[in-house]
Formats: structure tokens, sequence, C-alpha cells
């Protein structure tokens, strides 16, 4: 099939047997690859109800036809399963070079079912696919873990691994990958953990077949000139993501100190330039991507190596904890990714720690003797230890802020920064409609990644509640995710703001069929469906109220910072709801109306 | 003429490898292409680029001359004409002339095409002249 590896490798680790069978034609048609099989699996395969770390739950890893293509940024991988984190949908997308090499290896998707009943590692070498015995590797660190591989095996052979946070079921344990990329959100790790797979190390050697090489190469090359003749391309290649904090810091979007403000007063230290200057050593690029947002960095004062911290990070475990040190914060990244454990809901659940001890809410005597005050460097480090071994008070904030705030109660869920169990990435939202809304109807919890609408709150006025607003979000959350889809990455449209009608001939030349943006979105509309259809059925009652975000946003107006004094009410929230519902075709309590589901054609896919 | 490579500016992406084994072989498959990136990782964190300098130390010792010249003085594999002996691999000073029998059935090397050039984003790539001791 052209623009496929043609196969799909599932992994019955309860059985420890491996079968291929063929990508089917039908499926890669309606959902073209990387999260659209995720959700397409996900919803056939795995029975209502699934226990998330159980044997029936299933991680669907999957490439796209762009992936390992001479497409700009064809190297984003889509891990889907049943989320330890919030018992509904979770799609994580690492980049890197894995997603490249499953292609080479001649598979779209790899589904691994069931439980081992001891640690292994998947090995794939081509056609030769096998479990091995991974008793050395169980309870070692994730870089350990991938050099281990590439020094036996050497450089051509990818590596996605977790780490101790996987092993212990962290319910936001990530998966690493190519030191320091990772499938991060959600708890992919954990499920991987779950089912006792320490590693997946692929190697392969095959060509993906085209529908139509000269047109496939031309426009190959056109999307490259593209992002070479961009304007932004070497600022935005100087410093990757980092590039925001001053931004965000500016208009009051950086989380600063549990999300209390959204400017940091000791913010400068942490922005892009200075970053750059004290530690950044490369550009470390994901595969085929020629504006590469990796800073790789050299932390003289830890004696370290890091790929990072990227802007989310910087904004977690940085302002939001009040420590203003990019080397502290490079260190705290470089902690999290060989323990496996996600940097954006750690951090979260460290600020969220540390506005309880400040609040007197949490003593020392529930910290494990730690003084966790805002800023204490020390005590962040051993904090996303103790997490990750689910140790002391790092059991508790290893269940992620929802859970943990119901448990201490006292008002602290009120702090508890997350929308559908998932913690919020770092935007701010106080007085940013558009984003809020999109952190609300995001279809993972409260991430940034489907629908980045600040920049749209600022362009037409934050504090808007229109229709207009609404629209954007709506056809972000249809579109942005379709690079995921496709296998690649979205920031060459995003921030080299090339041209989307570009990847349309490359598109049809590798696969043979002609999609336009408007049936690609319409995919993305289809699928953003979907997802929301997977909610109701794992979640009985599943409506409006999972849709709240953190009351800090309609409560609790930033006390300083560019949005001191703002808030979006409560009344807004609602009509942004009511609006939101309204233009997705869904009931006023976020359900998807019958004709809804008919008019998409999915009522074949839920049946 | 030949390709030059700053290593310091690479960043490890890989889309000159895809370029490569396109113009070489017309497939997506960078295990086919002629440039060697090995990443140096956790440390030193570098990556170390291989390139050839058409030094033509290849041609000299292909028994069935199947390495030529072409006009710009890049040397190529008229694959027709390799036997696949590999006396050309342990020659080649910069370790970029391949024989990989299960994946080809002829030598390849950089025919100095120039596509890697023109999709590397950091400009880590470029053709010139070739610099002489003298120069």
């Amino acid at each position: 099939m052209n623009g496929y590896g043609g196969s799909i490798l599932r992994v019955n680790l309860t059985n420890g047997t491996v079968a291929k069978e063929p990508t089917p034609a039908e499926v890669a048609r309606d959902f073209i690859g990387g999260r659209g099989f995720g959700i397409y699996f996900l919803l056939k395969e795995v029975p209502k109800g699934a226990d998330p770390l159980g044997p029936d739950n299933k991680l669907i890893i999957s490439s796209g036809p762009i992936s390992g293509m001479l497409i700009p940024g064809g190297g984003k991988c889509d891990w889907t399963t049943k989320a330890p984190l919030t018992g509904g949908y979770a799609s994580a997308s690492m980049g890197g070079h894995f997603t490249a090499e499953m292609r080479y290896a001649g598979l779209d998707s790899i589904i691994l079912e069931g439980i081992s009943p001891k640690p292994v590692y998947l090995f794939i070498d081509d056609d030769k696919v096998e479990l091995r015995d991974a008793a050395d590797l169980w309870g070692k660190a994730t870089f350990a873990v991938e050099k281990q591989f590439k020094e036996k095996l050497g450089e051509e052979y990818q590596v996605a691994v977790i780490g101790i946070g996987g092993e212990n079921l962290v319910p936001y344990a990530c998966i690493n990958h190519d030191y320091g990329r990772q499938a991060g959100r959600g708890g992919v790790g954990a499920v991987m953990g779950s089912k006792k797979v320490k590693a997946i190390v692929l190697h392969g050697t095959k060509s993906v077949p085209v529908a139509d090489k000269d047109a496939y190469r031309t426009g190959g090359m056109a999307l490259y000139k593209a992002c070479k003749d961009a304007e932004g391309l070497k600022e935005w290649t100087r410093y990757g993501t980092t590039i925001v904090v001053s931004w965000c810091d500016e208009v009051g979007a950086l989380p600063t100190r549990n999300f209390s403000a959204g400017s940091y007063e000791d913010g400068k230290n942490l922005y892009g330039p200075v970053m750059r200057e004290k530690i950044v050593i490369t550009d470390k690029g994901c595969f085929g991507c020629p504006s590469p947002c990796g800073k790789y960095s050299r932390n003289k004062k830890y004696n370290s190596y890091v790929e990072g911290p990227e802007y989310e990070t910087i904004g977690l475990m940085g302002s939001n904890l009040g420590i203003d040190d990019i080397e502290a914060v490079a260190q705290a990244n470089l902690l999290c990714d060989d323990l496996g454990i996600d940097t954006i809901s750690a951090g979260n659940a460290i600020g969220w720690a540390m506005e309880c001890y400040e609040k007197g809410i949490l003593t020392k005597k529930d910290t494990d003797g730690l003084d966790l005050k805002f800023g204490n460097v020390e005590a962040t480090f051993m904090l996303i230890d103790k997490i990750a071994h689910r140790e002391g008070i790092g059991a508790l904030l290893a269940e992620g802020v929802k859970r943990a705030a119901k448990k201490v109660g006292k008002g602290s869920e009120k702090f508890a920064i997350q929308v559908k169990g998932m913690e919020q990435s770092a935007y701010a939202t106080h007085n940013a409609t558009a984003m809020l809304l999109a952190y609300m109807t995001c279809d993972v919890g409260a991430h940034h990644n489907r629908s980045w609408a600040i920049t749209y709150d600022l362009q037409v006025g934050r504090e808007k509640v229109v229709p207009e607003k609404v629209a954007r979000v709506i056809w972000l959350q249809n579109f942005r995710p379709m690079f995921d889809v496709l296998g690649g990455c979205r920031l060459q449209w995003v921030e080299l703001g090339i041209d989307r009608d570009l990847y349309v001939p490359a598109l049809e030349a590798i696969t043979g069929i002609h999609r336009s943006w408007e049936d690609l979105d319409k995919v993305g509309e289809r699928i953003w469906n979907l997802t929301r259809l997977y909610w109701m059925r794992e979640n009985e009652g599943f409506g409006r109220e999972w849709d709240l975000p953190s009351p800090r946003f309609y409560e609790e107006p930033p006390k300083s910072g560019a949005t001191k004094g703002q808030i979006t009410s409560f009344e807004d929230v609602n009509t942004l709801l009511d609006m939101y519902y309204e233009q997705r075709g869904w009931t006023s309590d976020g359900q998807p109306k019958p004709e809804t589901i008919e008019s998409l054609g999915l009522k074949s896919v839920v049946a | 003429m030949r390709l030059y490579v700053d290593s310091a500016k690479c960043s490890g992406c890989n889309a000159c490898r895809v370029a490569c084994s396109l113009n070489l072989f017309g497939e997506t498959n960078p295990k086919k292409s002629a440039l060697v990136i090995e990443p140096q990782f956790p440390a030193p964190g570098v990556y170390k680029v291989s390139v050839c300098t058409q030094c033509g130390d290849c041609a000299a010792v292909c028994p069935t001359e199947a390495i030529k010249k072409d006009e710009q003085g890049a040397y190529y594999v008229e694959f027709a004409e390799c036997n696949l002996c590999e006396a050309c691999v342990p020659e080649c000073p910069e370790e970029v002339m391949f024989v990989r029998s299960k994946l080809a059935d002829t030598a390849w090397k950089c025919d100095l095409c120039g596509d890697c050039v023109a999709v590397c984003g950091t400009s880590a790539l470029w053709i010139a002249e070739i610099e002489t001791a003298a120069a």
C-alpha cells in the first residue's frame, strides 16, 4: 500500500507471541494513520470499562504517511491508550527518530496487548520480532538503558524506554526516546510498565513505497524550500520553544507559583536568550526537521547533559515553582526524563504541594520533613525522585493533582490545576478565553497542543467571549491534530508559517489519494468526535462538569503581573461551553448529537 | 567541487540522508544514503557527520572501473558495472563508501547531486571548490 509500511504488529504479552497483519486499507483511507489509527483501534478493541493498567488495555503506537519521508518534520509517533491519569482517552505525541524507523521496518502500528508475566523488551529488526528478557534492565533509569542498547547494537537502532516511574505505574509516567524526547502525557509510560515492557528496540532497512516518485520529490523539496526561506527560521532555530518564555511573561501567560499569576518577577532569568547563552550546546532535531526546536544543554552547575528544557518545562519546573535558575530547571528536567515522569504533570503536582505547604494544608509531618516553600530547588529534586519511587509524600503526588487534592481536601481542590484529571500545561489562562476553552475541551485533558489559541486571544481581545473565538478553537482542534494523524510535526506551519496547502500534493504523491485540507479537517473533526464518544463510553455521567477548568481561572484574579486583577467569570465559562457545544453539534451537556454522529459518518465506527 | 559539512551545525535530523537515498536509488531509505551522521549522546552531545571529499581513492582501486568521474569532478558509481567486491570500502578515508549487499546489489557513494544541501535547514552542508593545500 503506497505511503504505508504495510503491517500492523500485534504483540501479545500474556502469551509471549507476536503476529503481523496487513494494515487495513479502509482504516488507512478513513483514519490515515497516527492518532487516527490510535482512536480507531482503541474504540474497536479495548473493551468498555477496561482497567487502564490491566490486561485488557492496549498501547497503540502508530506512525503516519509522512513519517520518515522527505517531508519536513516527519518524525512524530502517536501513543494511544486508555489513560491511567484520567480514565479517558490518551494520545501522546513523541518526536525523535522512532516513527521513521517503524516505517523502515514495515510497520504502521505496534499494538501491545495483555501483560507479560516478567519484564521483557521488544526487539524488532526488519522482519525479526522477539520478546526478550529484561530482568537486568528493570529498575534502571532511561538514559542508561538507551545507552546500553546503542553501545551494543549501534546508532541505527532506535530505543523507546520507560523509567522507574513507568515501572511503578505512576499515572503520569512517560516514555523516553533519543535521550530527551518523550511520549509524555496521560501515563502511556505507566501502561507500558503495567505490561512489563521495559523497552522497544527497533531497526529497519526497508524503503517506504510511494504512489508517484517524481511528484513526491518535487512536493517534498517545495516544503523544505518554504521552510528554509521562512523569515523566522533562524530565530526559531536558535531558541526553539523557549522563544515564547519572555512573551508569555509579558502577556501574563507564564504559570507562576502554581498558576496563581501569569507573570514572574524573576522571569527574565529563564528567558530563551539567557538559556542559550548559559547552557545550550547543540540544536537537536527530530527526524527530517529543518527547524529543530530541541536545544541540547550542558549543565556545568550540575555536571550533566540534558535535552532542553523546552518551554513547558521552564514554565512548570521554573516559574510555576518560583525557581528562577535555568540550570536548576534543566536539572529537574533531566531527573524527570531519566526517571520517566512527565515534567508538566510533575511540575503541577509539586506546585500544588508547595501551595498546600505555604497555606499550612500540608506541614513538615506530611512532607517527609521537606521545607516545601516555593523556590526550594533541592526539595524539588527530592520530590521528583519520591514521585517516581512513590515514596513518602511522593506516593500522594504521584496520583496527580486531582486525586491528591481529593485526598487532602481543605480547599486544595480549588488550586489543583487540571481538566479531566490531566494537569494543565504551561499557559496561565486567567484572562485568555479562547485558550481557556481550548484547555477545557481538549480531548486528553488540559493540554495545549490541540488548540494553541492564546495568540488569537491577544489578537481579537483576550476577554471577549464571542462565537468567532469558539470557531477558531474548533478549527484548530480539527486541524492541528491532523499532523499527529499524518505522523508529522505542526511547528513548521505554526512557527515558520509555511502554507499548509504545500502538504497536499506531497501527501497525494505518497499515498495516491488526493485529500484537500478541507477533507483533512473533516477527518480531524471525525476523530475529535470519536474521542469524545470514547470519554462518554468510559465514564458514566460524562458531560459539561468534566469540561470545567480549575476554579483558579474564574475565582482568583492574580495579585500581580500582566493579568493582575483579571479573571473570566463563571458565567462566561459556561457561555463559552454553550457556544462550543452548539457549534460542535453537541447537546447542552457536551455530548455529540445522533445527527452529528450520522453526518460525520461515524455510526458504524461506534456501533 | 565537493561537499563540505560543519558538524557543529548538524541537528541530526537525517533529512539529508532521505534526500540522498531518493537521489541515488529513487527510494526513501536513509540506510541507503552516502552521508553518515553519528550521534554522540548523552555526552558530549554533538553529531559527527562524515561526507565524501571526492578524493578518488575509491576509483583508484576499483577493479571493474565502475567508479567514474563526471564533468563537475564528482566520482560516482555506475551501478551496472559494480561487482560488489568491496575493494573500495576500506580505501575511503571518511568511511562513506558503502556496500550493503542486503540492501542493494551495488556499491554507492556521494555523486554530488546537492539534494542534501537543499534540504538542510541548519546550513550544515554546502558544496564548494575543493580546497588544496596550496590554496
